[in-house]
């Protein structure tokens, strides 16, 4: 962005380097960035709860929201004006400061990771050389909200919450993290776009599909996603049945709001990061330049916004089809113990995400000396891939015939 | 809890009440949890005092009586015919049961034999709604898992018995269908067609509510070797129903103790058999309340098919008095189990009436069994029971 706003002031007829205000425009910029970054995150998440509810309610054979608006789209607004309006009810007995305070641990921590997630080819904010490294750690101030608010609220059900938390989220930050080490590995580069541009458009160009390692790394990264993002099955700590509502049961209103904020952004969080890291990014396929690292970026006139709009579909697709998926699991799985839960990383994805990276490390010696094994292994991955979709689709097709369904997919409007 | 409270009393003792049992349990440095009144999944209103040490329970001790509403006493100052509604109030979830006993109860001292038809309408009434009570029970349980979406399949089959049962009776949840006698209305036209037309839709869901639930890898985790009851324990503790039969004992009223026309229906008492973990756990007695929906549906269509022509109602007096001082007793298979009736006749109201349920004596095993497992187990626990508040205090 930094270059941007360079070439603009050049743009102006001012050398950057010597120019005074320089720095006042880069402030203000920022300031402009980071206010359409919040809006961004605050709209998303708004629009994933109307969406959730209406995936929920076709899921459920139910209805959901569609009085406000076409198909219930205005619902969310009209959740946050209530929301907004409500009483902000702190209890007596707790901990004022710190119960005011942990709503916006949660919403920075959130919020900040947007600083480094790529949305097209340009659009990024900040192109970071250590992009992946910021966002695990940016991702870790969510947890001291929970703490804080699960603490403050001076009551054994939101300590629960809190304490369940903690837990959950530190040790799947471990199989996370490791996971996303094995697409650093394979590009060389902690920046997020540096790591979409070492990918290419075509799945068997994917990280996913690059062995099988990495294949079993997108599933670890995926699975400790939902556990650090509270998503069903690890939705422990706002158990609704176990713990009321777990470590937000005694918020009201617009401190209420944030926390749902953060759950339901992080799921383009969570989307964003694994498209980015395993599945391609914004790659656009078809392009009329062969021979280029960055295609894109060798491209002229108004193939360049073209290219660039649709690197932006592309990217947005992929992320808003894994946030599909997340709701779709959410609304499936039953929710596992917290026991099971520790045991599923401690015992299981910790030691397998370990194993994974000394794969990799192993496979990139083995692929420099038989450059032909690269591509056999990625095809075959791909293949198999395209195989357990379709046996995916042929085992709906049974159900549906099994149990006499019928799709009608205009009842619930 | 500071450390310099921590050991400073003995550990609170099974004679002790709940009120001494909260005051010692702050004591031991344990946390004392109060779960419920008001909680989500305590079924009703239910409190658990819940002694923790962290995630792991030592302790669940069920506290209840939070619904008593004196119904028993009520039979005593109200007419045999005018308690009929009272009776809907005792198990709302299957409130048809609770008027069977009542009828069965007054017709013993009475002496009426109930017409043949009057018999059939009645097991098509009760077997409907025991299909539409275990769908509330795998619902909410599966809720109580974490699972949302099996809760509304649920509920959805059971609407569609909440109509046939309004058709029937005019009402949805409190029918007030049976009367001293016999039924309050026959059948309505066709409606042996509408209920064969649920049975086969429904016995499809059921394949559908297995896969999506029953044999779900984190439901049977979840379930499975948890809490198991073993057949002693199960008898020690008056377990009744479907608990009983989750722990792998075959006792059912209806073919044991054979009333109404049940002896001459052919059906299956389905037992648990410890498939995924050890017989008497949690998905045992899961698995049982899905096993009899579909025996249910065998005796619908049975009963469908051989419903005799004839009167609905025997002939009765206006007002119905009872010798005072006769006695009767009568068992039936409620959805919960063994539900019993003792009345003694006084007149023109009961003398004394006392209702045994099944959901009473199940709170009586959560104590035992809730001792080392975790939060998240006593919910599952409890859902696995099936108690229903209403039923529990009376």
């Amino acid at each position: 962005m930094q270059a941007f706003l360079d070439s603009l002031i050049r743009g102006w007829g001012h050398d950057p380097q010597t120019w005074v205000w320089t720095q006042l425009i880069y402030v203000a910029f920022m300031g402009l960035f980071s206010f359409a970054v919040i809006n961004f995150a605050a709209v998303t998440a708004g629009i994933f709860s109307w969406a959730e509810r209406r995936v929920a309610g076709r899921m459920q054979s139910r209805v959901g929201p569609n009085r406000a608006g076409p198909g219930g789209f205005y619902q969310w607004i009209a959740d946050a004006v209530k929301l907004l309006t409500k009483e902000d009810l702190v209890p007596t007995e707790a901990d004022q400061f710190l119960f005011r305070i942990a709503p916006y641990f949660m919403m920075v921590g959130f919020a900040c990771v947007f600083v480094a997630l790529p949305f097209s080819h340009r659009l990024v904010i900040a192109e970071m050389n250590v992009g992946v490294f910021y966002i695990i750690a940016v991702t870790a101030l969510i947890v001291v909200g929970i703490i804080m608010s699960g603490w403050s609220s001076n009551s054994k059900w939101s300590l629960f919450g809190a304490i369940r938390s903690a837990a959950q989220i530190i040790s799947y930050e471990i199989p996370a993290g490791m996971a996303l080490m094995i697409p650093v590995l394979l590009s060389g580069t902690l920046s997020t776009q540096g790591i979409i541009r070492a990918q290419g458009p075509w799945p068997w160009e994917w990280y996913i599909f690059h062995d099988p390692a990495s294949f079993a790394a997108f599933f670890i990264y995926f699975i400790s996603a939902l556990a650090e993002g509270n998503r069903t099955p690890f939705d422990l700590p706002e158990a609704e049945s176990e713990l009321v509502s777990g470590y937000n049961t005694e918020y009201s209103g617009m401190r209420f709001s944030y926390f749902f904020l953060v759950e339901w952004g992080n799921m383009w969080v969570m989307s964003a990061l694994a498209t980015t890291m395993f599945l391609g990014g914004w790659q656009v396929p078809f392009l009329p330049v062969t021979d280029a690292a960055d295609k894109i970026a060798m491209l002229s006139g108004g193939w360049t916004v073209l290219a660039e709009l649709a690197s932006i579909a592309i990217f947005t697709f992929k992320t808003l089809f894994f946030v599909f998926i997340v709701m779709w699991l959410r609304w499936t799985l039953p929710r596992i113990r917290v026991d099971q839960m520790m045991n599923m990383c401690w015992k299981y994805l910790v030691p397998v995400s370990f194993a994974a990276v000394l794969f990799v490390a192993g496979w990139m010696l083995v692929i420099h000396a038989v450059p032909a094994l690269d591509w056999i292994m990625r095809i075959v991955l791909t293949a198999g891939g395209a195989i357990t979709l379709v046996m995916f689709w042929l085992r709906t097709l049974q159900n549906i015939k099994d149990t006499g369904d019928k799709f009608d997919f205009t009842s619930n409007w | 809890m500071s450390e310099a409270r921590r050991g400073t009393g003995p550990e609170p003792t099974m004679d002790m009440t709940n009120k001494e049992v909260m005051k010692r349990i702050e004591y031991t440095g344990d946390m004392l949890l109060n779960m419920g009144p008001q909680h989500p999944s305590t079924h009703g209103v239910i409190n658990f005092l819940v002694q923790t040490d962290g995630e792991v329970m030592k302790r669940a001790i069920p506290e209840v009586g939070y619904l008593h509403r004196s119904l028993e006493k009520i039979a005593e100052k109200c007419t045999y015919n005018g308690y009929m509604p009272y009776t809907d109030r005792i198990d709302y979830i299957a409130a048809m049961f609770a008027n069977q006993g009542w009828a069965m109860a007054i017709e013993r001292l009475l002496d009426v034999k109930v017409p043949r038809r009057a018999e059939y309408c009645r097991v098509i009434a009760c077997e409907l709604n025991r299909i539409s009570s275990h769908l509330v029970a795998v619902g909410t349980m599966s809720m109580d898992i974490g699972a949302v979406t099996p809760f509304p399949y649920a509920l959805r089959e059971r609407e569609f018995i909440n109509d046939l049962l309004e058709e029937l009776c005019g009402a949805r949840l409190t029918y007030n269908y049976l009367r001293i006698g016999g039924v309050a209305f026959d059948l309505p036209e066709s409606y042996g067609d509408k209920v064969l037309t649920f049975v086969d839709h429904f016995e499809k869901i059921l394949v559908e509510f297995n896969r999506l639930i029953t044999y779900n890898e984190i439901f049977v985790q979840r379930l499975a070797n948890l809490a198991p009851i073993s057949p002693e324990l199960a008898i020690e503790y008056c377990l009744v129903g479907p608990n009983l039969r989750g722990s792998g004992v075959k006792f059912d009223v209806r073919r044991d103790i054979p009333y109404s026309i049940y002896p001459e229906l052919q059906f299956d008492i389905p037992v648990g058999r410890g498939e995924l973990g050890v017989t008497g756990d949690c998905w045992d007695r899961f698995w049982v309340r899905v096993a009899e929906m579909r025996e249910s549906c065998r005796i619908l269509r049975q009963c469908i098919a051989q419903i005799p022509e004839g009167e609905t109602m025997a002939k009765m007096p206006r007002k119905i008095k009872v010798p005072e001082g006769v006695e009767a007793s009568v068992r039936i298979e409620s959805a919960r189990g063994d539900m019993q009736y003792y009345v003694i006749g006084g007149g023109e109201n009961a003398y004394r009436c006392k209702v045994r349920t099944g959901s009473f004596t199940a709170m009586g095993i959560i104590d035992p069994l809730s001792r080392g497992l975790m939060v998240a187990d006593l919910v599952a626990l409890i859902a696995s029971l099936d108690v229903v508040a209403p039923e529990i205090d009376r």
